[in-house]
């Protein structure tokens, strides 16, 4: 008997060593791992992109905004500053901050005024119109042609705006009444209307192609309970357009930013090439940073706005809670009244003082 | 019934008035430029003319092709907007395809970096790769548009890969599952199931790669066409931009008798330089307008 126990119990041994040998190559999760080895090999081109022209020069780049460089035929000589090139280009570098600001100030106003033209124009192309697709054509046209220098060309001909439209008035008129601070840069972003506007393109057919996609029976359950169409517009189409209207403003402001009108940009490049001993390659590095963190907070600012602003039906479904909440504390009130005063009836009835039920309160 | 009706012709026809009022906003540049390009100089003078030039005078589009040396220009700026597209098309495509189809440690990190390098601007990296470009021997040649190209780093680039990744994501994962059934590779799967599949996203990369590189001029005068030293390299962008020099010595030297420049000849210059994407659009404009619906861009 011992010696078959035994001989079972080496057997069972050998089989659990077996076992172990089988699912050393049946380990779970194997087919993942090597999936993801896979998507790494599909990955590899952009890593390699990444390092080169991404990771490579913003760490040199930070390395150059801190020495003065300067291009001798031997090869590039440096000498390091610290923050010298940013204090220059902020304390004695007057066209650079009057660009920055002009920038900032025509970028914050124009993105809105893209952004909701854009909005506007896909809205009427969403309706039952004749002749759709040649008016997409029409406003989708500007993508294609618009370019640097053939903009500048247009303007300085004057083709930027309607020359049938007084625009001197209306530059006038708001230079009267506002601070020259506003006045400015509203007063071009009007002369220059045509333009801007030709910029929101990709943004209508982005909000378009969001439009088409909202459910046509919510409008109808709307109507029915009689909402109006500025009522539809604020509780359904601006909470589903929410997440393009993000994105649109995020490419219009990198759009802005990178088009080559765009003085700033052209400022860097002058710096760049310069002969003066003061610039070069690493006053302008510090330059684009300083230009880099500017849009990073523009962005910023306007995921901020975006993200936090509640829209309507928000609102409405947070008012509701609040008094649901509120119904029910005031009814545990109640009960708890309801309570404390059939004790004191209880109380009162032991006592002697009350000899029949007076109130039905107390069956709440 | 019939207050609703009249309601709803009112709204129609505010509707239709307001986008044929924009829309010739948004010609009226293009409209304005093709009118002057044709007028003659008594035309431009003219206070009475304004839209309609008295006679059609090509000798303007004539001098202006001739100062930007049209031909050749048109031919370079195919060629510097084509190649890069070609390297965008077939990098993205695999980067989009490896990013939509596998799970990998620190995915999430690469699409974030991804975003955080559409939201850089150029100029920030653009002066240590212009140093890099220089010690490579490859600047003001075309390989400082294709290099980055192939490695996803092109222009605007990370658009272009989103888009691949959002639409690779949306072929349903059983049809690669049969496929590998049916013994193929992983390779084989990405070309045979996936890239077919995916023709609107390349259309879409297409078109709007070879848009944004054909009017790309900062880029292009940086690192193709050379700021100091000019290159041989140029595009039509790029002889707009210079037009009223290069007009300047054309006119000095050729023998055809050069008008000195005017408003017309700037215009028709302008004209000739966006006619081959015009052109382009109006051959392909369902392609360009519905690429943005087809690519689902804005899917979730």
């Amino acid at each position: 008997m011992e010696e078959t126990k035994e001989l079972t119990k080496a057997e069972k041994k050998a089989q659990k060593k077996a076992l172990k040998e089988r699912m050393k190559h049946l380990k779970s999760g194997k087919l993942e791992k090597r999936d993801g080895r896979m998507g790494l090999f599909f990955m590899i081109p952009w890593f390699i992109g990444v390092a080169f022209f991404l990771a490579y020069p913003l760490g040199t780049s930070i390395w150059y905004s801190v020495n003065n460089i300067r291009t001798l035929p031997q090869g590039l000589m440096f000498r390091q500053v610290g923050f010298g090139n940013f204090t220059q280009i902020l304390q004695s570098d007057p066209d650079f901050i009057v660009q920055l600001v002009d920038y900032i100030t025509s970028t914050v106003l124009s993105v809105p005024i893209i952004v909701v033209f854009a909005l506007m124009i896909a809205m009427m192309l969403n309706m039952k119109i004749k002749a759709k697709g040649f008016f997409r054509m029409i406003f989708f046209l500007p993508v294609i042609i618009v370019s640097g220098p053939i903009l500048t060309m247009l303007t300085e001909e004057g083709a930027g705006s309607i020359s049938a439209i007084d625009m001197n008035a209306i530059t006038g008129a708001i230079q009267s009444f506002l601070p020259p601070m506003l006045a400015d840069p509203i007063s071009d972003l009007f002369s220059n209307m045509i333009t801007t506007l030709w910029y929101s393109g990709v943004q209508i057919l982005i909000f378009l192609s969001g439009l088409q996609k909202i459910d046509k029976s919510m409008y109808e359950a709307a109507k029915i309970d009689g909402g109006s169409g500025w009522e539809c517009f604020w509780k359904i189409t601006l909470p589903n357009v929410k997440p393009m209207i993000l994105l649109n403003v995020v490419y219009t402001i990198i759009f802005i930013s990178s088009n080559s009108t765009n003085p700033i940009i052209s400022l860097i490049q002058t710096s760049m090439f310069s002969g003066d001993r003061e610039k070069g390659f690493g006053y302008a590095a510090a330059m684009a940073w300083l230009y880099t963190g500017v849009i990073i907070i523009i962005v910023a600012l306007f995921a901020l706005v975006l993200m936090t602003r509640k829209d309507a039906y928000e609102k409405q479904v947070k008012r509701a809670k609040k008094a649901q909440k509120m119904e029910v504390r005031k009814r545990k009130k109640i009960e708890r009244r309801n309570r404390r005063n059939a004790k004191r009836i209880e109380h009162q009835r032991a006592q002697g003082k009350i000899t029949s039920r007076t109130t039905t309160r107390d069956e709440y | 019934m019939g207050t609703k009706d009249k309601e709803g012709f009112l709204k129609q026809f505010i509707v239709y008035a307001l986008l044929i009022c924009i829309g010739f906003i948004y010609l009226y540049p293009i409209l304005h430029m093709l009118s002057t390009s044709f007028m003659t100089l008594d035309d431009l003078l003219d206070s009475s003319i304004n839209w309609l030039p008295s006679s059609l005078n090509f000798s303007n589009y004539r001098q202006a092709a001739g100062s930007m040396d049209y031909w050749k220009s048109l031919v370079m700026s195919v060629i510097i907007a084509g190649v890069p597209t070609i390297c965008n098309l077939i990098s993205c495509s695999i980067i989009g395809y490896g990013l939509a189809r596998f799970n990998f440690p620190g995915k999430m990190i690469c699409m974030g970096i991804i975003i955080i390098s559409y939201i850089l601007p150029s100029q920030v990296t653009m002066i240590p790769t212009y140093v890099l470009y220089s010690n490579l021997k490859i600047l003001n040649t075309l390989w400082a548009f294709v290099l980055p190209a192939i490695v996803g780093q092109g222009i605007n680039a990370p658009i272009f890969i989103l888009i691949f990744w959002q639409f690779f994501r949306q072929i349903p994962k059983v049809l690669i599952e049969a496929s590998k059934i049916d013994g193929a590779g992983y390779f084989e799967s990405f070309y045979k199931v996936a890239l077919p599949s995916g023709k609107p996203a390349f259309v879409t990369v297409a078109l709007f790669s070879f848009v944004w590189y054909w009017n790309e001029s900062y880029l292009t005068n940086i690192y193709v066409h050379g700021i100091g030293t000019s290159s041989t390299w140029t595009s039509l962008v790029i002889q707009v931009q210079n037009f009223a020099t290069n007009y300047s010595t054309y006119s000095s030297t050729a023998v055809s008798g050069a008008t000195s420049l005017n408003e017309s000849i700037n215009m028709s210059g302008t004209m000739l330089s966006i006619l081959p994407l015009l052109i382009l659009y109006l051959i392909l404009q369902k392609q360009f307008v519905e690429s943005i619906d087809r690519a689902g861009i804005t899917g979730e």
